[in-house]
């Protein structure tokens, strides 16, 4: 009973850390309708700034306190609503979460940048001075002073805001806005200034939170800043993202059941080990799993919105199409020859490298640009490819190119099999499944023996097909060009052809596609799995190209969100979207930042940058480029054989459809 | 006498899509004009401009004489412009009573609960279901709850679009009537409507359009004694 008692008490503080979180990323849900994942970079920029003026600088507390969460919070979250989420109001989902991911690699990085705290080897202080003070409850349960500030923040914060919705007009109109911000405005409110003050306050409650957290921790660092906010999400997730107080219940009862679990689970077992670190992440799959997906309310004034360009490519003449084409072959024929023939080994390894990433972004272009839906665990498929590649060579002898083959069917396997539970669940909720099946992979299943557990990891090795020895770097490259080749072409295929056409319009409307006798359930499937499959067959080429699979720097949870995001931001729908993503992966680092020596931060700035100009391009940055170019030629093409400048894409001079009319 | 609303020569659409070409019309205080037309015909686009949803691309929009296009809607929500967009155009998230708080609180901070109690008056469905979040309401208790707000809003100018669509004609009926009351007591209505026989039983001026232009635009008297080929 002791023991009891002495967990439950421990649990708490804990719990009160994720019910914080859980309160905030819930009023930023709820008033500005973003799945904010960049809530956890806004609280480590106020955490890192608190940390800099009051540890590192010695300022007395309160000017620290003030300083980070009440002025630099504040305009974080102005400056986030007023140069990116105002032009992302009606966007998709998808859109909108792309952009947060993109804040949460930009906001630390410029942070650590101009604070420059990465280096100090200070422990962070709370917000109360003398905060590790013990006090003991009941006689003898140990409770430190930060602790308790905590659980106060979290319950009093979450009683206030439940106030604010539920009692006051501004609560109401803050709600209003995230539904409807027209609809609004025609009853006479500024919506503009109701946006702008809901970002500033759920900012501001990061900040708070960040500050009040930080001292759990040995240092300030943003990694546990995600993992924090992934654990917030799951409390957050049990108040359906939108009860406060179920929200901050969520997070005590996470908080206490970890605490649980280590005081009674035998010590040293794989549940105690793996499972206890995991919870979060099982919750966090569990709620969204047997979650009853309530019909979602859309912007009843959306049609306002001009209609979303068509893909450009598809209004192209016939000229230009075939010049545009020849163009292409010509680059990457010159690029093929600098890595096989003038280039020395290193550009050859390094085009390889991009053709390997080509091949994983494209299980991006299957997922996200056909099927429309996000997933966030690209990565973990990948990784089971290398993995199974390098089970297979290592235990049965198989020749790494079947293992690769073998890799690409069992990621497709577990991608269908996860698609089954998840058939119900689209969007967000599905990012969030998604989501934590990457980081329970992480968490759990690569501690396996038979995934990635073993120590030293086997190597993997080169394929040896007949005479030919791929240990060439050269010849390597050749083989991935040839896996490439195949894979656009498959996906080429499936996005012109039926399934294609299908999947396109499951995005439209799911009910219309099952009512003309279409099954639901299979294209779900199909496109789980043959991302999934696409996935794994680039993670066996990854596996076999760095020979030692370094799951953490290659495979990681973060760098699928990174890949994702910069994937979307060129373009989901074509090939060579991702085809360039994998370019910029790649070579951006070693071309650009490496001869004008930027450090490894300005990666993540840029990219950043990117996600900011793909705000007010939602269809893709290339997407957008490729039409004003191909717009400016045509008219040059048109002048040239004396036709008047025929169309600017859809210059219509016939009224609009009827929808709009 | 200055019209309360005045177009001048209005371009608008919507991105590449145009919709109006130099539409020309005026409504007058106090008075009554309903927009017909086919589908496609910009009906809905014209509403939208007059109440600062869709910004004109060319042309004027004039409030009491003075310019006023490119304003935000809440702009013209300040003038005393409603509008009921057509559909259920309702905040689904929200309950049904505090639809009507968020539409009627900034125009009647002091009697709120008066025109709140006088929408359920006029729509007793809506009272019983007070409490319901109104995305779970049917379609034609949406449409309701959409209207009972504008209602009991006493505006300027009411511009109502579509507003028999999905509801019992006996209810039509209650709604074109309260349409008469509120005209009486002053304000001033630009009606689109796809059933003529309503509209034309309450408007004043007819505006007829086709594809984007102005048909014509008289008195109703003109309008019936000319064949301008509208099933009635």
């Amino acid at each position: 009973m002791d023991g009891f008692i002495r967990a439950i008490i421990q649990g708490v503080p804990i719990g009160g850390v994720f019910a914080l979180v859980a309160v905030g990323f819930v009023l930023t849900y709820k008033t500005s309708g973003v799945f904010n994942l960049a809530f956890g970079g806004q609280a480590f920029a106020s955490a890192a700034l608190y940390f800099k003026l009051h540890v590192i600088e010695e300022w007395p507390q309160w000017i620290s306190l003030v300083l980070s969460v009440f002025v630099l919070a504040p305009l974080v979250g102005l400056i986030l609503e007023r140069v990116i989420f105002r032009h992302l109001r009606n966007a998709s989902d998808l859109a909108r979460l792309v952009v947060s991911i993109g804040m949460l690699v930009l906001i630390p990085a410029v942070m650590k940048e101009i604070l420059d705290i990465a280096t100090v080897v200070k422990h962070p202080v709370g917000i109360l001075p003398d905060g590790l003070h013990p006090y003991q409850l009941f006689g003898r349960y140990p409770v430190s002073r930060d602790e308790i500030s905590q659980v106060v923040f979290a319950v009093l914060a979450a009683l206030l805001l439940a106030a604010l919705f539920r009692f006051t007009a501004l609560g109401l109109q803050m709600r209003a806005v995230v539904e409807s911000a027209r609809m609004t405005e025609l009853a006479g409110i500024r919506s503009d200034r109701i946006t702008a003050f809901s970002w500033a306050l759920s900012s501001t409650f990061a900040g708070l939170a960040g500050v009040l957290i930080a001292p759990r921790y040995t240092t300030v660092n943003e990694t546990y800043f995600f993992v924090l906010v992934v654990a917030g999400i799951a409390a957050a997730a049990i108040g359906g993202l939108t009860s406060l107080p179920r929200s901050l219940g969520g997070g005590f009862a996470l908080g206490v059941t970890a605490i649980l679990l280590r005081t009674y689970l035998p010590q040293d077992s794989i549940i105690a080990n793996q499972i206890q670190p995991a919870l979060p992440f099982i919750v966090l799959f569990c709620v969204v799993l047997f979650w009853k997906d309530r019909a979602t309310v859309s912007d009843p004034l959306a049609t306002v919105d001009p209609p979303p360009p068509s893909s450009a490519s598809d209004d192209r003449g016939a000229l230009l199409t075939w010049g545009t084409r020849g163009f292409w072959s010509v680059v990457l024929g010159l690029m093929a020859m600098h890595a096989l023939v003038w280039g020395n080994e290193f550009r050859t390894t390094l085009y390889t490298q991009a053709v390997i990433y080509a091949i994983i972004f494209m299980s991006v272009t299957v997922f996200t640009g056909i099927a429309g839906e996000i997933s966030l665990c690209q990565s973990s498929f990948a990784a089971i490819g290398a993995f199974a590649t390098m089970q297979f060579a290592d235990r049965f002898g198989v020749s790494v190119i079947g293992g690769a083959f073998i890799g690409a069917m069992i990621a497709a396997l577990v991608g269908a099999a996860l698609a089954l539970p998840l058939m119900r669940l689209g969007g967000i909720w599905l990012a969030l499944a998604t989501l934590a099946f990457a980081l329970l992979f992480e968490s759990v299943i690569v501690n396996f023996d038979w995934v990635g557990g073993l120590v030293p990891l086997p190597k993997v090795p080169r394929p040896l097909l007949g005479t030919i020895d791929f240990e060439n770097e050269r010849t390597f490259f050749v083989l991935c060009v040839v896996a490439l080749l195949l894979v656009a072409f498959v996906v080429v295929r499936v996005r012109n052809g039926t399934t294609g056409l299908f999947l396109t319009a499951m995005r439209g409307s799911e009910t219309a596609i099952a009512s003309i006798g279409v099954s639901r359930a299979r294209l779900r499937v199909t496109a789980f799995a043959l991302s999934a499959g696409i996935a794994g067959l680039g993670g066996g080429l990854l596996g076999m190209y760095s020979s030692t699979i370094s799951y953490s720097s290659d495979f990681g949870p973060f760098i699928g969100l990174f890949w994702l995001v910069l994937v979307v931001n060129l373009s989901t729908r074509t090939v060579e979207g991702a085809m360039q993503a994998a370019a910029g992966f790649v070579l951006f680092p070693e071309y650009i930042l490496k001869p004008l020596d930027l450090g490894g931060a300005y990666q993540y700035i840029f990219f950043g940058i990117g996600a900011i100009t793909f705000a007010r391009h939602p269809e893709g940055i290339l997407e957008f480029q490729k039409r004003r170019s191909m717009n400016s030629i045509q008219r040059r093409i048109d002048r040239r054989s004396g036709r008047s400048s025929s169309s600017e894409m859809p210059s219509v001079d016939t009224p609009t459809m009827g929808t709009t009319s | 006498m200055t019209p309360v609303l005045e177009f001048r020569e209005v371009h608008a659409g919507y991105g590449p899509f145009r919709a109006l070409f130099g539409v020309s019309l005026a409504l007058e205080s106090g008075r009554v004009l309903a927009l017909l037309g086919s589908n496609g015909a910009g009906k809905t686009t014209i509403a939208r401009v007059a109440s600062g949803l869709v910004c004109p691309t060319q042309g004027s929009v004039l409030i009491d004489g003075a310019e006023f296009g490119g304003k935000r809607p809440w702009e013209f929500a300040r003038e005393g412009f409603v509008h009921a967009p057509e559909g259920r155009s309702v905040f689904g998230s929200l309950t049904v009573s505090e639809n009507l708080q968020l539409a009627l609180r900034f125009r009647h901070k002091a009697t709120l609960s008066v025109c709140i109690d006088k929408a359920y008056d006029l729509f007793p469905r809506l009272g019983e279901r007070r409490l319901q979040l109104a995305g779970t309401l049917s379609g034609g208790e949406q449409r309701m709850l959409a209207l009972a707000r504008v209602m009991v809003d006493e505006p300027r100018v009411l511009i109502a679009d579509e507003l028999s669509l999905g509801l019992a004609p006996i209810i039509v009926d209650e709604v074109y009537e309260t349409l008469r009351v509120i005209q009486n007591t002053g304000t001033s209505l630009l009606i689109v409507e796809q059933h003529v026989g309503h509209a034309l039983a309450i408007a004043e001026t007819v505006v007829m359009l086709d594809r984007g232009r102005v048909q014509f635009d008289g008195p109703v008297a003109d309008f019936a004694s000319q064949d301008a080929g509208v099933p009635r």
